[in-house]
């Protein structure tokens, strides 16, 4: 497939914005000043383009609320948060790409009508930082942002905020609250953020790899667009692998790659010929998959049906000598850290979790604890205030669901079995 | 007090946003760069600068693990160790740090050479394992390795 969002990363001058404009850069956004804003967001529904951050949600509907509010201003929040242990692929087109980000915001802020922008920035991309300040710097003094962008009247304002470390703030309401200088603990929904959302005006937020799609959206035009990769689910798909592969990396293909054909065919296969043992699909949060059910199309509409989601297309590949009970911990002991504090379930529960997954895996494990595990996931599911806690609950419930014989014979020998095989 | 640069940039900031509570994050930055951490001279620093009560300031400065609320050393390790490099060998990393220049998570040399943060995933799963040093990233990462880095780091 041709390289939509990752072309020219290869040059090593790739984020400088006459590099960008040599590849045709910057060439969508009089194209799609030539057309009415909601023609825009008819244009990305008929390429059918989906969220990449996670949930895989509409875009042109998510559009089309903030739209149909007449709150002004509006603004347009682009989620480079990438906090999803796994996930690397924000980070590639924010420091080789990031022209191809701002003209994707330029475009969209047109769309929905915000004159103002964020681009929310995890704190642990500083390298990230600087090169968008550049590139941003560069796109004002090319008049392609500002109060009169290409002499069309139009408004665009855009700005980078840092966070400061803490997972929570890629969850959307989270995010507004840390955007606003509050704690990132997410808000209650509705009101949903096209309707208040930051300061409290009508605010769009996709991911970085959403926002980097929309420019050749309007290039290629939507019907073009929506013959890439699954017939649902349109587009190319950044997947991001690591762990036990030949040639860990992020690969740009068709959304909809079977998971065997990333791990095998792009690859290179299980390091050092070894055994596949389990993948964690879509991040750590997502349902792990054992060894022989990896024949699955890598999307959000499939992945469900195969008993996981696709997240943020972050691959896991762990192969047998990986101890998935220490896995699992190491996943717990990550959300314990990362849960807000707000509500009780997640809260309590995932350091509960963590204590008893630290315990099994320690030889201290003692019978009835992967009922316990199990009851205590069960109490958070569906309990808690957003999806984070959810996510944590499942997790342990998935990884019992497909080794539950790992987790009893660490209870049943008193020790790691992995550490010994 | 924030030094008369760092007033400025903060001003300058402030402007990016329609209100003074949006340029706590940005300020708490700042902050952090001019006293080392973020004690109780920040705290009241940043306070003054946008006129937010000083008890917000901390509670939203506590809630974020990048700001530091004690004296770090001259250059902070940031190792991380979840999954992704955990499989790969981050925790024999942690060891050899420790056992090698003493450097126990959470904790700063004696020299205040080093300090050493335990990091969540810092987005480069796929040449883990991976650390910050200050703000450079280092990747496939070996103790061999680890040990030429940080003798770049005075
Ligand atoms: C705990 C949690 C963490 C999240 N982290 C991220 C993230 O780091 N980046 C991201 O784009 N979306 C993240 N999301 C999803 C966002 O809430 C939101 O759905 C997304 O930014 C919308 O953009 P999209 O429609 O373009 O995918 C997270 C969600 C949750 C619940
Ligand atoms: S589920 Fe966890 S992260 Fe989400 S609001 Fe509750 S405590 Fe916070
Ligand atoms: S898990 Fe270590 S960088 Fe992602």
């Amino acid at each position: 497939m041709e390289k939509i969002l990752l072309k020219n990363i290869e040059n090593p001058n790739s984020a400088d914005i006459n590099e960008y404009k040599k590849i045709g850069g910057y060439r969508s956004i009089p194209k799609a000043f030539e057309n009415k804003p909601q023609e825009i967001t008819e244009i990305v529904k008929k390429a059918g383009l989906r969220g990449r951050g996670g949930a895989g949600f509409p875009v042109a509907m998510k559009w089309s609320f903030a739209c149909a509010d007449a709150k002004f201003p509006k603004y347009l929040l682009c989620n480079a948060d990438e906090g999803e242990p796994g996930t690397f692929k924000d980070r590639l087109i924010l420091e080789k790409n990031p022209h191809l980000l701002i003209e994707g915001m330029v475009i969209s802020g047109y769309a929905i009508g915000a004159e103002y922008g964020y681009i929310y920035l995890r704190g642990e991309y500083p390298g990230a930082y600087h090169i968008l300040n550049r590139a941003i710097a560069q796109a004002y003094e090319n008049n392609l942002l500002g109060d009169n962008i290409l002499g069309k009247g139009i408004k665009f304002q855009l700005a980078v905020h840092r966070g400061a470390g803490a997972y929570i703030c890629g969850e959307e309401t989270a995010l507004i609250e840390s955007l606003e200088g509050d704690k990132g603990q997410p808000r209650i929904k509705p009101p949903f953020p096209v309707n208040v959302g930051a300061f409290a005006k009508p605010t769009v937020i996709n991911n970085v790899e959403t926002l980097s799609n929309i420019p050749y959206i309007v290039e290629i035009g939507g019907g073009a667009y929506s013959k890439i990769g699954s017939p649902d689910c349109p587009g190319p798909k950044l997947y991001c692998v690591s762990g036990h592969v030949e040639k860990p990396g992020v690969y740009e293909l068709p959304m909809g790659t079977l998971l065997r054909d990333i791990i095998y065919k792009h690859c290179g296969g299980i390091k050092e010929g070894k055994n596949l043992k389990a993948v964690c699909p879509g991040g750590i949060t997502t349902p792990v998959l054992p060894a022989d059910k990896i024949d699955c199309p890598m999307d959000f509409v499939n992945m469900p049906k195969h008993g996981s989601m696709l997240g943020s297309g972050a691959v896991i590949v762990m192969d047998e000598t990986v101890c998935l009970v220490k896995v699992c911990h190491r996943a717990l002991k990550f959300l314990e850290h990362e849960s807000c504090g707000k509500c009780t379930p997640c809260r309590e529960g995932t350091g509960w979790l963590r204590k008893i997954l630290e315990r099994i895996e320690n030889g201290a494990g003692a019978e009835g604890d992967i009922e316990l595990l199990l009851s205590v996931s069960g109490n958070m599911l569906g309990k808690t205030f957003c999806p984070l806690g959810d996510g944590a609950a499942s997790v342990v419930q998935n990884f019992i669901k497909h080794f539950r014989n790992e987790f009893e014979e660490h209870i049943k020998r008193a020790k790691c079995v992995m550490r010994d095989a | 007090m924030l030094s008369k640069t760092a007033i400025k940039e903060l001003e300058e900031i402030r402007q990016k946003y329609p209100n003074a509570s949006a340029a706590l994050l940005p300020a708490l930055y700042i902050a952090q760069r001019e006293f080392g951490y973020l004690g109780a001279d920040a705290y009241e620093a940043v306070s003054d600068a946008l006129g937010i009560p000083k008890a917000i300031a901390r509670g939203v400065g506590t809630f974020y693990t990048m700001y530091k609320h004690k004296p770090m050393g001259r250059h902070i390790v940031q190792l991380c160790t979840n999954v992704s490099c955990m499989i790969l060998g981050a925790e024999k990393l942690a060891d050899f740090l420790k056992n090698k220049y003493g450097l126990e998570p959470g904790g700063t040399t004696p020299d205040k050479r080093f300090s050493l943060v335990i990091m969540e995933c810092i987005g480069a799963c796929g040449t883990a394992p991976a650390m910050l040093v200050n703000d450079d990233f280092y990747e496939n990462l070996t103790e061999k390795y680890i040990g030429e880095i940080l003798e770049r780091y005075k």
